[in-house]
């Protein structure tokens, strides 16, 4: 139901919300941002991707509720987020599985949840994985920074990250309707989580026992983990080269030996250069299963 | 030209130094292989990122291994004029490390021609080469915490101008007035790679 009057024109579904419809953050958990599928085409000026870290929990989010690819949604670390719908509006939490309710009273993930106006949507602690993610029918219509919205934590760009308070709108519903109104998934997050590797760019730069220790060992993660990357510990990796690398183009997935110190997964806000070597790059679609790695999960990379 | 593998996010290629590098840059703009959505020149390579699962790095190799750069070629992203107030808190120490006086300093930085050769540290930070060798300094022995947008900075072959507030460690020579990077401009770095600069001193 509207609960505004539409412009010119008459409105022909119930389905089409009020042009002014948002969500307000009551809360914001450990860490809440407004993602979307990234930021394309501009990493020779030295600006990432950014973007949904779970790429995956994230598409899943925006096909419940038929958002177009490429809508925002909200980046929710370990629950914590609280919600209020201003007009009625429809979403879906999908990713970490967190306990949701709507109003105190319980509601699923992955699924398509209405929320009327008023009504308060509540996250709480998942028990497995790291982030969830919110989609709202229409997306997170806060203003693009070049060409996303999508909050890039390392390169201070994008919108800002939403604190209580903050009025989020929501843009105007698509034309698709929600088509399933539940969607199967494999889990999301695993005490143990095995990762498929291709070696390189900079295998060469380690010693055969390095690869044989990188590829037969637990590697753990870190509470300094982030959206820049998952820093491990583990057994260290004795390099062959100890000349200083030129910085150089890194991709998602990239796993950088630092000299001394935690090796990093480099995930989604990742530095668009780096002067360390990579040893073996995690392939795209593992790369979203360890961005829900939460600390003390223990990585195992395969060829 | 070696080409380095990096999953299924793409190729990273490998030239023998910046010269190669910058070759390598045009000729990639020349004929940009299929499939290519990013491309991120450095000092002694060019990363190419394609959307994973839907083209094949093999692909995109392949294509690589078919260039001819021509030495000697750089991309040309146009001309751009950065008026700057050589007044830097390092212009002493840089003269006396080049074995200039100051004005001499001045003299041969507006005289050169510099180009952008790569991107990185920071959004819009272009790292600058010339076609003066003289230039070349090494980075301050500590960095300063808090160095200001717009400075203009020297740090190996390299002149840069900080786009925005930042810590850094190069040696600083003046300041523009000149925003080199705006989020709302498009695109928001005015020191893009293959841009030629020419600095001018300031009224």
């Amino acid at each position: 139901m509207s609960t505004l009057a539409a412009p010119a024109g008459p409105t022909t579904l119930q389905e089409e919300k009020a042009p002014m419809a948002a969500v307000e953050v009551l809360r914001t958990g450990m860490g809440t941002t407004v993602q979307d599928a990234g930021r394309y085409g501009h990493a020779h000026l030295g600006i990432g991707r950014s973007g949904a870290a779970d790429a995956a929990s994230y598409a899943l989010a925006n096909r419940l509720v038929a958002n177009p690819v490429g809508a925002a949604a909200l980046e929710v670390v370990l629950g914590g987020l609280r919600l209020r719908a201003r007009g009625a509006v429809t979403v879906a939490v999908t990713g970490a599985p967190c306990p949701v309710a709507i109003d105190g009273r319980g509601a699923a993930t992955d699924t398509v949840l209405h929320l009327p106006d008023g009504a308060e949507l509540d996250l709480g602690t998942p028990a497995t994985g790291l982030r969830s993610y919110v989609a709202v029918r229409g997306g997170i219509d806060v203003a693009p920074v070049l060409g996303s919205r999508s909050t890039d934590t390392l390169a201070g760009l994008g919108p800002p990250a939403p604190r209580p308070g903050t009025v989020l709108p929501v843009g105007p519903a698509p034309r698709a309707f929600p088509a399933a109104d539940w969607a199967a998934h494999p889990p999301v997050g695993a005490a143990e989580m095995d990762l498929r590797v291709v070696l390189g760019p900079r295998a060469d730069w380690f010693t055969d026992d390095a690869v044989a220790v990188l590829l037969g060992s637990a590697y753990e993660v870190t509470p300094r983990s982030d959206r820049v990357g998952a820093r491990l510990a583990g057994p260290a990796l004795a390099r062959r080269e100890h000349g200083e690398l030129p910085s150089e183009g890194m991709v998602p997935g990239s796993l950088q030996i630092p000299p001394e110190g935690e090796p990093v997964l480099f995930l989604t806000d990742h530095p668009v250069t780096g002067g360390y070597p990579v040893i073996a790059v995690v392939v795209a679609a593992d790369v979203a299963r360890a961005a829900q790695a939460r600390p003390g999960t223990r990585l195992r990379f395969h060829l | 030209m070696r080409v380095l593998n990096c999953a299924d996010w793409g190729v990273l290629v490998e030239v023998g130094g910046l010269d190669e590098a910058l070759a390598l840059q045009a000729a990639l703009e020349e004929r940009r292989p299929d499939g290519v959505t990013d491309i991120v020149p450095a000092a002694r390579t060019v990363l190419l990122r394609v959307e994973p699962g839907r083209t094949d790095p093999a692909a995109v190799a392949r294509a690589v291994r078919g260039l001819r750069p021509r030495p000697g070629r750089r991309a040309d992203a146009g001309e751009l004029e950065v008026p700057v107030h050589y007044d830097g808190a390092d212009l002493a120490d840089i003269a006396a490390h080049l074995g200039m006086s100051q004005r001499e300093v001045v003299a041969a930085h507006t005289a050169a021609t510099w180009t952008v050769a790569f991107c990185g540290f920071a959004p819009g930070f272009g790292y600058m080469v010339s076609d003066d060798p003289r230039f070349h300094l090494p980075r301050r022995s500590e960095a300063r915490t808090r160095v200001p947008t717009g400075a203009v900075a020297l740090a190996g072959e390299f002149t840069g101008v900080y786009p925005r507030s930042s810590p850094g460690g190069w040696q600083l020579l003046g300041r523009t007035d000149l925003v080199v990077w705006d989020t709302d401009r498009d695109p928001p770095a005015l020191l893009r790679p293959g841009v030629r600069v020419r600095f001018r001193e300031a009224p």
